[in-house]
């Protein structure tokens, strides 16, 4: 079906394609395998990126009419799906859309190009915001939080850059809306004011802008100095540049540069500002924190590794499996940290720690499965996550617990949210017939591909640990006694927040049985990398 | 030996020149009181505009002013320019003076030393006046 | 015609002649000196464009003052490279005093004011005649007229501190001008020329004599002092911290940069490059002092506590960035020590216009005092915060543009090396604005009855502060310069042009 080389071996995805059975499910879209040839000028992206910045302006002039307020938010939302979605037929016809926005300086081009890893993540995250959004409404204001103007403000900017990263043409777009989604975040961070947000948005602050100026913006310098270019190509800056004599030592200190300057991706080391960031509001982790920052940072990554060095470059430098390695120690870690913690957030957050090495492990398998793998993780843990953080929220804005020993019985009190809970955690384990299992079941096959056969185990104990830490929860909040004084009462989130968190754990149910779209767009990605 | 006769016979305009910059430029650094550091600079200034006449110096010239008898000039373009410097020379010292005058004014003294004494005192004193005042008004509350 | 073939000089003469009209119209009105000062900026600012447009038309312009041919008439030469600086410097000069009318009847003393603007008038006269004229003992002329303005304008303020840091400031100026005026005396020694383009003619046959390489040393330290780079910094925290915030104003966003142009002028208009690479390595000197200067300058500037200090440190690392750029000595590291004279100009202004603002509305000068003031002053603090990004070098700010170039420049001299060097500079710079940014949009909690101490008296202020916004006046040119930060860093594409054709030509 596609055709994928690389130097030694010849894969067939049609040989490794496990589910017959769906097989008739998933080419709904009838995906033909051709590669990205034609280009199409659109004006479309531009506006992705511009209407939540004019829901930031409508926002502000309406700061003092609340309804009228959240309203912006919600059009804004849809119209940037709606945007999103209309731009969808183009790229599944194999076309790629480009828009070009200025020149800043010779060389340096804001500049868009949409291809189907792009229209993935945007897709994901433009999905996730409408739901957000209703969230966040109902968690605001049943919390009735303060400066609720600067936080929907700064929301709608950080998605914003976050449409910026998934549709950037060049490293220094990309750079551009990667710093713009630190300072708006920042703020989100920092919202509550006590000394412990400060510090927390500190710790934020140092992390991913120190290392994205240390190390990213210098790796863009001897990027566009060894290269002359920042455009990614299909098959890699580096590797289209290999012709220029640039040394490997030279290549292996620029890709160690890269990788340690997408802290937003969370590697361990560089994984500390993501559970301090947990003291932000509950949206801000669920949606922030789990899908839009830590996405871009991995998305950036992807896009390093796919588009700047290329799988070629850096098979030959033996780079895919150092990182790979590099992500399997962080998920083995932070998975144990996560089973320490009694924040739920906190245990949260070391597990989204974890998961987005599962993304990076993907793609440095640089197998054909493994990216595929690897970009449905994407999606899959965004909805998984995000599910789960959404139920944290509901029960913190109810009960305002936070920690796990606190929530015993709590089942029977919010039997929705920790169904949803439940649903969400058992796709993250990957278990089927959840979509965190098509995702684990492609990484698995890239590690059999790349006959680095050994770390399959650390699929298998990663995935051991999830249970760990995610089973007790749930055993806690349905077989356990309610503590003394608490009654079995219903007593729910208001529907604002339990119907959004209800669909995206529906959502991890629908990705299991139809990821038609989703997959399909992974596997253009794949075919374009030829 | 005679080499160093020789040099100080032909080159000894410089080494005047040298030497008055050289007391210029130390009295400016060493000394502590504002109205001496003016004179340095002003020595220092004077040893360059006799550095620029000396430069002006043609073997046998004459001054330069037409005369039927002269065969060689010296280079009056260098003359022209220390006039210029002179000019400058002078604005400076009266500008630094007048500063000197008006520190005085405000702090009766035109020893560095002092002067310095007195900012870091007006320094402490605003500090506690702050606290003072902080003081008062946490009482009041 | 003949009016367009003079504007070289008018834009020196006009803006002299009514240096000497403005006090003596002064006693009239109160207000006549500010509208003369804005309108005669603004005419310079209209003459600089106009030299520039005809630059960019027809190549270097060469007046001849009093119709004497140079080299042995003085000549005002006008190229990329000072057609680009003058409209820079005649600009912020305009931006400037337009925004001074209110922050100067604050700061100075009634009977003061239209001396002031007489001062201002002389101080930017001396700054255009550096940047115009194509001789070498002009430029020590006009140095001395902008630097004993220079000293006036600080002296001039109310605070007493004022009166020492000037007289600092002059002993060590008038040190570096006499260096200068050695230097100019060997040069002349050497060649008997003081024209700038038949210097740089005569000078290369001359290398090995070791007059130049004296005349060179004694330039390197003289201007060295005058712009501030490192070691030799000691005069400008002080000036810059004590002086009325219009005139720290000035002297930030143009007086150094003047100070810059000079020494591009003399080192690789004069000297040209090859002497450095032959005779002494001048460039690498350069190069290590004013890496010292980026790290140490920005180091320093975190440890101060006075707003307006930590703005001076500030600027002595970016005057790092500035020589840094230039003394790499290849073309995209030029452009961008070039561009960087606009930029830094750009943006350092706007922050002292910040403050500025600041100080008239509540007299704060301390960091810690900006508590809060995101609620109380929001445009005053968009224009900082807009002016503190571009400080750390965030893309889609002029900041960006000028470090991209140096960086990429610094890669293609082969010096990798220094790439950790400019971020570390960037990273210095976000520490200590962004400090303040969050102390403004997030102040700490504090007890309930905090107070606030303004020099005015203390005022006990809310937390939450009352909407209390600079005046109009002095919030239009301060937003305007941030604006251009940000189209600039967006646009890059008009400045660099030029900023480009004066690297090729410095470098040819």
């Amino acid at each position: 079906m596609i055709e994928y080389r690389i130097p030694n071996n010849e894969y067939r995805i049609s040989n490794i394609e496990l589910f017959p059975l769906f097989d008739v499910l998933y080419s709904s879209f009838n995906f033909k395998g051709q590669l990205a040839l034609e280009t199409v000028y659109s004006s479309i992206p531009f506006f992705v990126i511009f209407v939540p910045l004019c829901a930031v302006a409508l926002i502000l002039i309406f700061s003092n009419r609340p309804n009228l307020r959240e309203s912006w938010t919600i059009l804004a939302s849809l119209t940037k799906f709606g945007l999103i979605v209309s731009m969808l037929p183009t790229i599944l016809d194999g076309k790629v859309i480009e828009c070009a926005i200025v020149t800043v300086l010779p060389g340096l081009d804001i500049k868009f190009k949409i291809d189907a890893l792009g229209i993935f993540f945007a897709l994901t995250a433009s999905f996730l915001w409408i739901l957000t959004s209703f969230y966040s409404i109902g968690y605001v204001r049943t919390l009735n939080e303060h400066a609720q103007t600067r936080y929907f403000i700064c929301f709608a900017v950080a998605i914003s850059a976050t449409m910026g990263v998934a549709f950037s043409a060049n490293m220094f777009t990309t750079y551009l809306f990667y710093e713009m989604i630190t300072f708006s975040t920042y703020a989100l961070v920092a919202h509550k004011e006590t000394p412990e947000a400060r510090s927390g948005a500190k710790v934020y602050f140092v992390f991913l802008f120190g290392t994205s100026v240390a190390f990213l913006l210098s790796a863009i310098f001897l990027t566009y100095y060894a290269t002359g270019t920042l455009d990614f190509s299909n098959q890699g800056i580096f590797n289209d540049a290999r012709g220029k004599g640039l040394s490997d030592i030279f290549l292996i200190v620029v890709f160690g540069l890269f990788i340690a300057g997408t802290s937003k991706a969370a590697m361990m080391p560089f994984h500390a500002w993501l559970p301090r960031a947990m003291v932000a509001p509950t949206p801000v982790s669920a949606f922030l924190h789990a899908v839009a920052v830590v996405k871009s940072g991995i998305f950036v990554v992807v896009k390093i590794v796919l588009h700047l060095f290329g799988i070629n470059l850096l098979n030959e430098l033996r780079l895919g499996i150092v990182l790979a390695y590099c992500a399997s120690f962080t998920m083995i870690v932070s998975s144990l940290i996560a089973l320490r913690q009694d924040n739920l957030k906190a245990r949260l957050a070391y597990s989204t720690v974890a998961q987005l090495s599962y993304v990076i492990f993907g793609v440095a398998l640089l197998t054909p499965s493994g990216i595929t793998g690897s970009i449905m993780h994407i999606v899959i843990h965004a909805f998984g996550k995000i599910t789960l953080f959404f139920c944290a929220g509901a029960i913190y804005a109810v009960t305002h617990k936070t920690k796990i020993s606190e929530l015993d019985g709590i089942g029977r009190k919010m039997p929705f949210t920790m169904i949803a809970f439940s649903l969400a955690s058992l796709s993250i384990i990957g278990i089927p017939p959840l979509g965190g299992f098509i995702s684990k079941w492609y990484l698995a096959m890239g590690v059999i591909e790349a006959g680095e056969i050994p770390i399959i185990a650390v699929l298998i104990i990663s995935s051991i640990l999830n249970a760990c830490y995610f089973i007790p929860i749930v055993y806690k909040a349905f077989f356990k006694e309610l503590p003394p004084g608490e009654t079995a009462e219903r007593n729910e989130a208001p529907a604002i927040m339990v119907v959004p968190l209800a669909l995206t754990a529906t959502g991890t149910l629908l990705l299991f049985f139809v990821p038609s779209l989703f997959l399909d767009l992974a596997k253009m990605v794949v075919a374009n990398l030829n | 030996m005679i080499d160093v006769i020789h040099f100080i016979q032909t080159k000894f305009y410089y080494l005047v020149v040298i030497f008055l910059m050289m007391i210029g430029l130390y009295t400016t650094i060493a000394s502590r009181n504002l109205i001496k550091k003016v004179i340095g600079i002003n020595i220092f200034q004077i040893s360059v505009f006799l550095f620029y006449i000396a430069m002006a110096k043609v073997k046998h010239g004459t001054a330069p002013i037409l005369w039927d008898k002269a065969v060689i000039y010296d280079n009056p373009l260098p003359h022209v320019l220390i006039l210029t410097a002179i000019v400058v020379s002078v604005s400076t010292t009266a500008v630094a003076l007048a500063l000197i005058i008006n520190i005085y004014k405000e702090y009766e003294t035109i020893e560095e030393d002092s002067i310095l004494a007195k900012q870091e005192l007006d320094e402490e004193e605003s500090i506690l006046a702050k606290q003072k005042l902080d003081i008062d008004r946490s009482n009041m509350a | 015609m003949k009016f367009i073939q003079e504007l070289p000089v008018l834009i020196i003469v006009i803006p002299l002649i009514f240096a000497v009209i403005i006090p003596l119209v002064g006693r009239l009105n109160r207000l006549l000196p500010w509208i003369i000062a804005s309108t005669i900026t603004f005419f310079c600012f209209l003459i600089s464009i106009s030299l520039l447009i005809t630059v960019l038309d027809t190549g270097r312009i060469s007046y001849w003052l009093g119709g004497w041919e140079p080299p042995w008439g003085i000549e005002y030469a006008i190229d990329y490279l000072n057609a680009f600086v003058l409209v820079v410097v005649s600009f912020i000069a305009f931006i400037v005093s337009l925004y001074s009318r209110r922050s100067v009847e604050l700061e100075i003393n009634k009977n003061k004011i239209s001396a002031f603007y007489c001062i201002y008038m002389l101080f930017i006269t001396g700054l255009m005649g550096i940047v115009i004229t194509g001789d070498i003992f002009n430029i020590y002329v006009f140095l001395e007229i902008s630097s004993l303005a220079g000293y006036g304008l600080i002296a001039i303020g109310r605070k007493r501190e004022a009166l020492v840091a000037s007289y600092n400031y002059l002993i060590l100026g008038t040190i570096a001008a006499t260096f200068i005026l050695i230097g100019i005396g060997y040069i002349y020694m050497a060649t008997g020329t003081l024209n700038i383009a038949d210097l740089q003619e005569r000078l290369p046959a001359l290398f090995h004599s070791k007059m130049v390489l004296v005349a060179l040393a004694f330039f390197t330290v003289g201007l060295s002092l005058k712009l501030a780079l490192f070691p030799l910094h000691a005069w400008l925290p002080g000036a810059y911290t004590h002086a009325p915030s219009v005139v720290s104003c000035i002297m930030a966003a143009t007086a150094t940069k003047v100070g810059v142009y000079a020494m591009l002028r003399i080192i690789f208009g004069v000297f040209r490059i090859e002497f450095d690479i032959h005779f002494i390595p001048i460039a690498n000197i350069l190069i290590v002092v004013s890496s010292m200067a980026i790290i140490a300058g920005s180091a320093l500037a975190i440890a101060q506590t006075n707003l307006k200090r930590m703005l001076a440190y500030s600027s002595i690392g970016q005057i790092g960035y500035i020589v840094l750029g230039a003394v790499l000595a290849n073309q995209i590291a030029m452009t961008g020590s070039i561009i960087h004279i606009l930029n830094h100009a750009l943006m350092k202004g706007a922050l002292f216009m910040v403050v500025g603002c600041i100080i008239y509305k509540t007299g704060i000068e301390d960091i810690s005092g900006l508590r809060g003031m995101g609620k109380k002053m929001p445009f005053t603090m968009a224009v900082f915060t807009v002016a503190g990004l571009s400080m750390m070098g965030v893309p889609l700010t002029v900041g960006f543009v000028s470090k991209w170039y140096i960086a990429i420049g610094a890669l293609n001299a082969g010096m990798g090396y220094l790439i950790p060097v400019i971020i570390t500079g960037s990273l210095l710079a976000a520490v200590y604005v962004w400090r303040i940014i969050v102390n403004i949009y997030f102040p700490e909690e504090l007890p309930k009855h905090e107070l606030q101490y303004t020099d005015g008296g203390a005022e006990i202020t809310d937390h939450k502060s009352q909407y209390s916004e600079a005046p109009w006046s002095m919030l239009g040119p301060t937003i305007a310069l941030a604006v251009l930060c940000i189209y600039f860093g967006i646009s890059a594409t008009a400045p660099l042009y030029i900023a480009e054709k004066a690297a090729v030509m410095l470098l040819q």
